[in-house]
Order: C-alpha cells, then structure tokens, then sequence
C-alpha cells in the first residue's frame, strides 16, 4: 500500500529527512503515488498531487512526467485545477517542448472565458511562455482584450502585447494604435503597461519612435501629476506617488528625447522639476532621481539642467548608502568622457570612495580615478593610486597596476618621476604587471641617460632589500650589468652613493643566480648581467670567468646555452668581446600604439621564454596580402621591388645577443613613442592629388643610411579617414617604416600625419621608393601610388 | 527582468521564476552560480553585482535571499524597491511572512508573484489592488471548488 500524503504532510515528512538518502527514499515514494494518482480517474485530489509533483520539481529533482497531467489541469472546469495547471505548465513547460503546444486551444479558450480570473492565468502563462507560433495565433485576441475589458484585464493584455513584440517582432505594428489609445487611462496599473508597451515598440522600431514621439506632452502631464499631487494612499512609497511608473515613464521620455532637440526641450521644465522636489532621503526616491539623471544626461538637455544632474549624482557620492555611492559612480563614469570637467569637481570624493570597505565600491572608484588622472593632477592623484595599489584587493592589483603604468606613461611630470613610480609599482605589486613592463621599463631607463647612476642605485638596493618580485630583479639585473660602473664610482648626484667593492655586486647578482625563489628568466638576466660586468669591472675579472664557467654545466638549458656562449666570448673571441658587451644604445620604439597593447603582448609571448636570437629575426607586421599587393604593386619595373617587414633592426649583427633577450624583446615590442626628431631638412611635394598632399623630407644618417620624412596634408572641406602609407624599395635596401603620428587628416589642413622612414642602402643602389597612399573620404575608399626617384639630401 | 530567485542561508531554493526561456540545465547551472556568488557576499555589502551581461540585485530578508536579476539598462534602486515590495505583498498576505510560509505554501508564492510581475515587467503598482485580487482568487477557489488547504499552523 502506497502513501498518500497531502502536500505539506509531504513536505514535512520531506524536510525531516535526515539524510540525502532518506529525502530520496521520501520522495520516491511520493513520486511513485503521484504517478499513479495521475493515472487515475478524476478523485478531486488532483490539485494537491501536482503541487507535490511542483514541490519535488523546485528540489531539483526530475519532474517531467507531470507535464501532461498539467496539459489536463488546465483544460480542467475547475478554478482551483487550472490554477494548479498553469503554475505547473510555467514551471515545467517551455516553448520547446510538445506539450506546450497542447495548451494553446486551453489558453485561447481561457483569455474569453467569463471569469476574469481565469482569463488571467492564461494571460499569464501566455506572457510567461508563449512561444513564437503561439504569439502569433493569439496576437489579435491581445489587441481585443486591450481595447474593450477591465482594467485588470486590460494591464496584463499590455504585458503580453510585450511578450509578443519580443518574440515576433513585426506584431509591434499591430499593438502601436492600442498602445496610444491607452495612455489616457487612469488605471496606474494599465497606464504602467501602456508605457511599458510603448517604450518596447520604440526600442524596437524607429519609425514607430518617430510616430510617438508625439506623446512626449501626455507624458509630461502624466508625470507632473505624479510629482504635484498630494498624498494618494494607493499608490504612495515613502512619500513619492507611484515611483515604479514613474520611472518607467522617465525611461520612455529618454528613448524620445535622444537626439532631438524638441522632444528634449518638450521635457526640460518637468526633469528640472522631478530632479528638484524628489524627496532624496529614502531608496525610493533616489531611484526616481537616478532615472532622472540618466534621462537628462542621455537627452539634449540644456546645459544647466546637465549641471544639476551632475550636481544630483556628487550628492549620491556622499550618500551614506553605499549602494547609492556605487550607482553614482557607475553614472559618472558613463560621462566621464563627454562631462569631464564636470565629473573632475567630484575628484576628491570619487578618490575618498577608494578606501570603502565594498570591493564593488573599490572597482568603481579605481576605475572612474583613473579616467580623471590629467596632467594637472597627476602627481595628486598618483599618491592616491600607489597607495590604494599597496592594500587594494586581489583582484583589482593587476588592473590597477596597468592603469597606474598608463597614467604615468601619459602624464608623467619628469623622467625621474616616471621611473620611480614604475618602480614603486614593481615593488608594491610585481607580479601583478603585465609581462611587457620589464623591456618597457628597460626602455625608459635607457634612454633616460643623464638618471642611469640614480637608477642603478635605487635598483640596487631594491635588489638588496628583496629579490621575490620577478620583475623588479630582472630590471636591477639588467641595470647592474649596464650600469654597474656607476655603482663602483661610489658618487651620484642625484642620490645617496653606495659604497661598494666589485665583489659586493657579484655577490648581489649571484645571489639571485642561486636563489630557489628566482625565475629561470631572472636567472637568465643575471647571468648575462654577471657576463656584461666582465668589461665594466677591473679586479674581478676571473670570478666572473669561472661563474660562467660552472653554469656551463647547468641543468637548466636556457642557462646552460648563455653560459656557453659566454665561455667561448672568453675563450675565442676575446677581442671581441668589450664591443659586444658595451653599452646599450637609446632604443627606439617602433610599433604603433601604446604600451599594453594586445600586439605588444602577444610579440612577448612569442619571445619568451627567454632565448638567445640573432637581432634579424624579428616578427613581420604586415599582413601577407599587403605585402602581394605591394609586389602587384610594383609589377614588371626594373629591379624587382621588395617590402620589408615594418619591424626592422638597428643593431648589428651579432653572434652573441649582448643584452640576452632584453634587446630584441625591445625592439618587438614598444610602440608608440615619437622618435628622436630631426633637424629640419629641405622638403619636396611628390604627390599632390584630390586635395591631398605628400611631402618628402630627407636626412643622410650615415654613410648608407637615410631617414626619410612623409607628412600628408588634406585641403578638401571633408575629412579624411583611415589614412595609410605603404612603400616598397630595391632589394638589396632595408626599408624600416616607423609608426605614423595619426591616420586622420580633418579638413582644410588642419592637422598632418607624419610618418618616418628608415632606410639603409649598403650597396648604394640607385634608391627608389614606391609609396602607395589608401584613405576614406566621404564614406569612399581611394587609393593611388607614386614612385619617388631622387631624394633631396641634406 | 531575467530571472527571481528565492534561496535560504544554506543555498536551499525556495522559489524560482524565470522570465526568458532557459534550458533545464542552464538553470540548475545559474541557481548554483547565484547561490555561491551571493552568499559570499560580506554583510554590509553593496547589493549590486555583475555577473555576465546582467546585474544582480540582491537583499536578505531575515532567512531568505531574494536575488533578481536585471538588464543592464534597468535601475538598480528600483529593483531594490521591486523585491521590497514583493516581501511587503508576502507579509500582508501570509501576516508576518516567515520562510516557513514559503516554503508550505510555495504556490501562494507564486500566485501572489504572478499578480505583481508579468513576462519580466511590474503588472501592478499599488500594492492593496494585488492583496485584493489574491483574495478574490482565494475565494473564487473556496467557493467554486473544493478547498484547498489553508496554513496549518
């Protein structure tokens, strides 16, 4: 004999299960009983044995056998069955399924049946999970109940209508006229649902946009009657008359004020009104006032009304509720670009949001902080940010890191500054930095020459103090082994000297070389660093000999081959060696963008792990078939024309890299610095055409080597877009083209794009280049080529 | 509106309505997330989260969770004031509504949910016409069919 238990017998008897296994056991056995009781003949217990199935289902456990006895139920004449039915239809039907379909004739019965009630659990289930075919069916019987029913039947007509424009989208015309119609009932609840509809109808359609656009005025009354009348008890929340269908009305008049002016004016005096009278101290009024915001700030507002938006969301940032202070952040950061000035008179406190306790809060504020740096402010506001930086969460190190690099990299006041904060970074949050900043920050030490002796100090005793951060020893490293001269001349300017002895800084260096806690690549750059000291050092000379010597033999392949190598720069070609270890050169960047762009990062995960490479074998950048167009470019003229990789090489040979991986690294990575500029050479047009003009500068570097200047100008009144120079030399000439300094050129000249060219002429061919011009103008592409035959010297 | 869910202290579900179809599958596998995300969550936290191309709001009500999820072109304060009142619908009717009351009469639940949202959207905004109709529909049950067993403590 099977139990039978009623539902919340059931439920007791479920939830006293102690075990998994006994709740499992329970609810097999209801499971079983409901099954047969499905399969019996109507015994007025129907009802109670879904709700059980409904019961178990919500447990999470499998209840897909009810879904023809719901299919039943809601064919059922029974109110309490269908209610049962419908609920069950909702939680275990979906439109994908067979036995939804079945309900569609009940459903359609039900929207005309004389109870209002049932009518609405079929509106109900029909806004739930109507499917497409059903919506489409059912559609016209909406629009009847819209027009001609009560009002209870009439506001979840409106909200089905909704459900059918979202799954068939073309039935939107169908509802527009209704739609209208309704927004001069009184009915809270219908008139909600009207603006619902609308503003779905809108979003959907701009030509229906356009036709209700019209309803901006009956909008605005509706709405100053909410905000004006007095108390209404059926519709008061904390003082504020009806705040849901308010802000769904604010919503719908910021879909028809965007973009134009005079819906925009229509609703000034009422936003103005809403922002100044909403009572501010309890949630729900600040939810009118956000919406407020937002429309005001989306609209073409007058520009006090956006002062007094931007002014509501300062006060939010103040409000105690953090909830409050959040939702401000996240609007402020939405106009951070096209209010800054406005936004930045909030600074301090969206700074002071830095140390709430709320990790949300945190980001918010981290993000919005970093969109404000200027370079009036930067050294401000980098206090703030290296401090948040040192207790900030997990989470947010890496992202703060970056943003603190390229605020820095933006703004920084001074070189000094610039490489001190890089460094408090890495020491704060090493190994949150992208992989990048080590060559980046190798860069910038190099080529700030006159701090090479302030750097190696502060990089050495950083060294001293802690060698965990990867990439705070891997520079100290590289510094030692350039600089470390410097620290053996025990003086500095800018800096406390240390006092130390040749063997003091191999000892730091080989520290790291033992140390369990570095890297194979930090062991790398001490290695090579510990070699480079070979020609810096006077005394010691033969430590390092046998240092290299032992690491010969090291397990570690990577430094095995270095140690190698090193051994025969002794050995074999000790005449070479000071030339190879001597000093870097100023390094120039030479791919576009800034650093921490996503090409810079995939070059370096190429280039890891650490490896010794010939300084020549550098990625390509140009994609293949730019480079076929430029030889289909160049077709049968005399010397076959050949385009180099834009990634060229500035270094020379050698059979040993001197700065192991850190000089070619270098040289694939960077992007975005200007070069160092030249002095001003004779310029010549070789290309004039459609308003556009190319001129060519040159400027002898060497005794074979040339850099060339383009600067393009447009004079037409429209501006130009997407401009890009390609060129292609003679074979046996190197051709390396540097990042141009834009690709748009505005109208009537207003600005230029210069970009710069390396070339190297080693055999001194008779030098030609091909430079094909491709730009968007007026929405069309044009391309065009002219070939340079004589460069004018300098 | 995405989805409503209902979940205790120990992630037990209590109440779940979704108003986009979803696979059975995919919805076990939101519950979890929403559970685990939302009970990690520090105690004077603020309520909003993001999760996907979502926001999440979410306030505790003694024992229960009430997490909703919203488009991110939705208010955030407004869904605040959604579950509140959605709490406020369920204290009138039950009479100091506790989990209990949810958890033995889960279809009165979602009765009284279906008279204050529909398809993903606020159906009602005064809270007495809502009281109102789940009686009349009560009572449309009582009179015209058998009845249907009333909270029995």
């Amino acid at each position: 004999c099977v139990l039978h238990l009623p539902l919340q017998e059931m439920i007791r008897a479920i939830r006293s299960a102690r075990t998994q296994c006994e709740e499992r056991g329970v609810i097999q056995r209801e499971c079983a009983a409901i099954r047969a009781q499905f399969r019996q003949a109507d015994n007025g217990g129907r009802s109670h044995n879904l709700a059980k199935l409904l019961y178990v289902h919500m447990l999470g456990y499998p209840a897909h056998f009810g879904q023809m006895e719901c299919v039943r139920m809601i064919a059922s004449p029974r109110y309490s069955e269908k209610r049962v039915g419908y609920l069950g239809a909702m939680m275990l039907l979906d439109e994908k399924q067979d036995a939804s379909l079945l309900i569609t004739n009940s459903i359609k019965n039900d929207l005309s049946h004389s109870n209002q009630y049932v009518q609405s659990l079929a509106l109900c289930t029909l806004a739930c999970m109507g499917s497409a075919e059903m919506c489409r069916d059912l559609a016209p019987e909406i629009d009847r109940l819209l027009r001609a029913s009560n009002s209870y039947i009439k506001k979840k007509a409106a909200l089905c209508a909704v459900h059918i424009v979202r799954k068939v989208h073309d039935l939107g015309e169908l509802f527009a006229p209704a739609a209208r119609s309704l927004l001069a009932e009184k009915n809270h609840g219908v008139l909600h649902g009207a603006v619902v509809l609308i503003t779905e109808l809108c979003e959907r359609n701009p030509e229906t946009l356009e036709r209700f656009r019209k309803t901006v005025p009956d909008l605005v009354q509706i709405m100053k009657g909410l905000v004006i009348s007095g108390y209404s008890p059926e519709h008061d929340v904390a003082g504020i008359s009806d705040p849901f269908l308010q802000v769904r009305i604010l919503r719908l008049l910021r879909i028809l004020g965007r973009n134009n002016e005079a819906a925009s004016d229509a609703m000034n005096d009422l936003l103005a009104q809403v922002a100044t009278n909403t009572d501010s101290t309890k949630t729900v009024g600040n939810a009118v006032l956000y919406e407020t915001v937002l429309t005001v700030l989306d609209i073409k507002s007058e520009s006090g009304l956006r002062v007094l938006a931007v002014n509501i969301l300062g006060r939010f940032l103040l409000n105690n509720d953090r909830n409050i202070r959040y939702i401000a952040m996240t609007s402020l950061q939405r106009i951070v670009g096209t209010d800054h000035n406005a936004v930045q008179r909030h600074r301090g406190t969206i700074v002071d949001c830095l140390k709430d306790q709320d990790a949300s809060v945190k980001r918010r504020a981290l993000e919005l902080s970093l969109a404000l740096v200027s370079a009036t402010n930067i050294r401000s506001m980098m206090k703030e940010l290296l401090l948040f930086l040192s207790s900030c969460p997990l989470e947010l190190r890496a992202q703060a890191a970056s943003g603190i690099f390229n605020a820095a990299e933006r703004y920084a006041p001074s070189q000094r500054w610039h490489i001190d904060t890089i460094l408090h970074v890495l020491t704060t949050a090493g190994g949150d930095v992208r992989d990048e900043t080590v060559p980046n920050l190798i860069q910038l030490i190099t080529n700030t020459s006159e701090l090479h002796c302030y750097t190696v100090h502060k990089l050495y005793r950083a060294l001293l103090s802690d060698i965990s951060q990867q990439s705070l020893v891997q520079v100290a490293c590289w510094c030692i082994g350039e600089y470390g001269d410097l620290l053996l001349r025990g003086e500095c300017q800018e800096t406390e000297p240390v006092q130390v002895t040749e063997d003091d800084v191999l000892d730091a260096l080989e520290t790291v070389l033992q140390s369990h806690m570095s890297a194979p690549a930090t062991r790398g750059f001490a290695l090579t660093a510990t070699m480079k000291l070979s020609t810096r050092i006077t005394d010691n000379v033969d430590r390092i000999r046998s240092i290299v010597s032992i690491y010969g033999s090291c397990i570690d392949v990577e430094l095995q081959q270095r140690a190698v190598e090193y051994n025969a720069l002794f050995k074999k070609y000790d005449h070479m060696r000071a030339a190879v270890l001597e000093r870097m050169p100023v390094i120039e960047k030479n791919s576009p963008g800034h650093t921490n762009g996503e090409s810079t990062r995939e070059a370096v995960k190429e280039v890891q792990p650490a490896k010794v490479k010939q300084a020549e074998t550098l990625l390509p950048q140009q994609p293949a078939s730019q480079v076929c167009d430029l030889l289909d470019l160049l077709g049968g003229s005399e010397e076959p024309l050949q385009p180099n990789p834009a990634v060229g090489s500035t270094l020379p040979v050698l059979p040993v890299s001197t700065s192991s991986t850190a000089g070619g690294d270098l040289l694939d990575l960077l992007g975005g610095l200007e070069p160092t500029p030249l002095t001003p050479a004779p310029t010549v047009t070789v290309y004039e055409k459609g308003g556009v003009t190319l001129t060519l500068s040159s400027e002898k570097q060497s005794d074979s080597g040339l850099t060339v200047t383009l600067t393009a100008c447009n004079s037409t009144d429209s501006d130009i877009s997407s401009f890009t120079l390609q060129a292609a030399v003679p074979k046996s000439v190197q051709l390396h083209m540097k990042a141009p300094s834009g690709d748009s050129l505005p109208a009537r000249g207003a600005a230029k794009v210069t970009q710069m060219v390396a070339l190297s002429n080693p055999n001194k061919v008779n030098l030609k280049m091909r430079i094909r011009i491709s730009y968007t103008s007026q929405g069309s592409a044009f391309q065009d080529t002219v070939q340079v035959d004589s460069f004018p010297e300098h | 509106m995405r989805f409503l869910l209902l979940f205790s202290r120990q992630g037990k579900l209590r109440l779940q309505k979704w108003f986009t179809p979803i696979p059975e599958r995919e919805k076990k596998k939101i519950i979890r997330e929403m559970t685990t995300m939302v009970l990690a969550r520090q105690p004077r936290s603020c309520n909003f989260l993001h999760w996907k191309d979502l926001k999440i709001i979410y306030k505790r009500y003694a024992s229960l969770y009430f997490c909703l999820a919203i488009e991110n072109h939705e208010n955030e304060l407004l869904a605040l004031e959604v579950i509140h009142r959605y709490v406020e619908l369920l204290d009138k009717y039950f009479g100091n509504v506790c989990e209990l009351d949810i958890i033995f009469n889960f279809e009165k639940a979602y009765f009284i949910l279906d008279e204050f949202l529909l398809g993903g959207e606020i159906q009602e905004t005064s809270k007495q016409i809502v009281n109102r109709c789940i009686e009349s529909s009560d009572m449309l049950q009582e009179t015209m069919e058998e009845y249907m067993s009333k909270p029995a403590f």
